[in-house]
């Protein structure tokens, strides 16, 4: 039963997911700081960006190793790729 | 509504096995001044806080649950390899014959989590001096935390969310100002 038809994590694996943690860690920063700057607009101009510049590189990692959201925020393969491991605490 | 990512808010990598440390991570996971604690404090307080800083709390509050699944991760990690005798020397024979290796929200001491860790006083000002606590008396935890090991692993992940309780804190205080400046403006209108 353990990690069935799990999608091998490799090298790329780490590195993708770095480029995105890094990506959301400025994210989750600038929104944060805007929670309490609201008329900052050099940082609204780079959350903006940051939130396009995510999006080829979340696309990416999904190809090659499956949904990073659930409800409906990505798409899926068959079997439904979702409860397929690994989970974070996993890797 | 919260929506899963699946994956961590920042890696967590450990370089050994080791129980004792995990023990003693349960303090940021079911401890007076842990993650789960600020995570319910923050997102219980947001609905009677005015419309301003609810934002700040509702975002810092869903940070909070990536946090706790960071000290998840790296219990998780330091005692899964682990043996029933390795557990009982690192002083967890008590949680074994209880858990097993499950993790439970309980602190370093093994007391278990309790809501009269946190308040919501329905006065902004009160509630928000409380977070600024809690953000510094959490930020000195995770300091202490990483005097305890050796493992720069470990004290990597541990470094992160240091630094994440001096930016909370930081916003908690501006949330204050926000507050005292509405105040003051219908004062005098």
């Amino acid at each position: 039963m353990e990690n069935q038809s799990k999608p091998a994590v490799d090298q790329r694996y780490y590195e993708l997911l770095e480029k995105l943690q890094m990506i959301d860690f400025a994210l989750v920063e600038l929104n944060l700081f805007l929670d309490t700057h609201p008329d900052d607009l050099k940082s609204i101009e780079q959350y903006n960006r940051l939130a396009q510049e995510r999006i080829p590189i979340v696309r990416e990692f999904q190809e090659s190793y499956g949904p990073l959201m659930h409800f409906g925020h990505a798409y899926s393969k068959f079997p439904f790729e979702w409860p397929q491991a690994p989970w974070p605490w996993q890797v | 509504m919260w929506i899963y990512e699946k994956k961590l808010q920042y890696p967590v990598r450990v370089s050994k096995c080791d129980p004792y440390m995990a023990r003693l991570l349960l303090e940021q996971y079911g401890g007076a001044d842990g993650e789960l604690a600020a995570a319910l404090r923050y997102l219980n307080q947001r609905y009677t806080i005015p419309d301003k800083v609810i934002g700040i709390l509702n975002d810092i509050g869903t940070e909070e649950f990536a946090h706790l699944e960071m000290i998840a991760t790296m219990v998780y990690k330091l005692t899964k390899d682990a043996t029933p005798d390795q557990l009982k020397a690192a002083g967890l024979a008590d949680h074994y014959v209880n858990h097993d290796k499950a993790l439970f929200y309980q602190n370093a001491a093994g007391v278990p989590w309790t809501a009269s860790y946190i308040q919501a006083k329905g006065d902004p000002l009160a509630d928000l001096y409380e977070d600024i606590a809690a953000e510094e008396k959490a930020r000195a935890t995770y300091q202490w935390l990483i005097d305890m090991t050796d493992d720069v692993d470990l004290q990597d992940g541990l470094k992160f969310l240091r630094e994440r309780e001096i930016v909370h804190s930081t916003r908690f205080r501006e949330a204050v100002e926000i507050i005292k400046d509405d105040r003051g403006k219908k004062r005098f209108f």
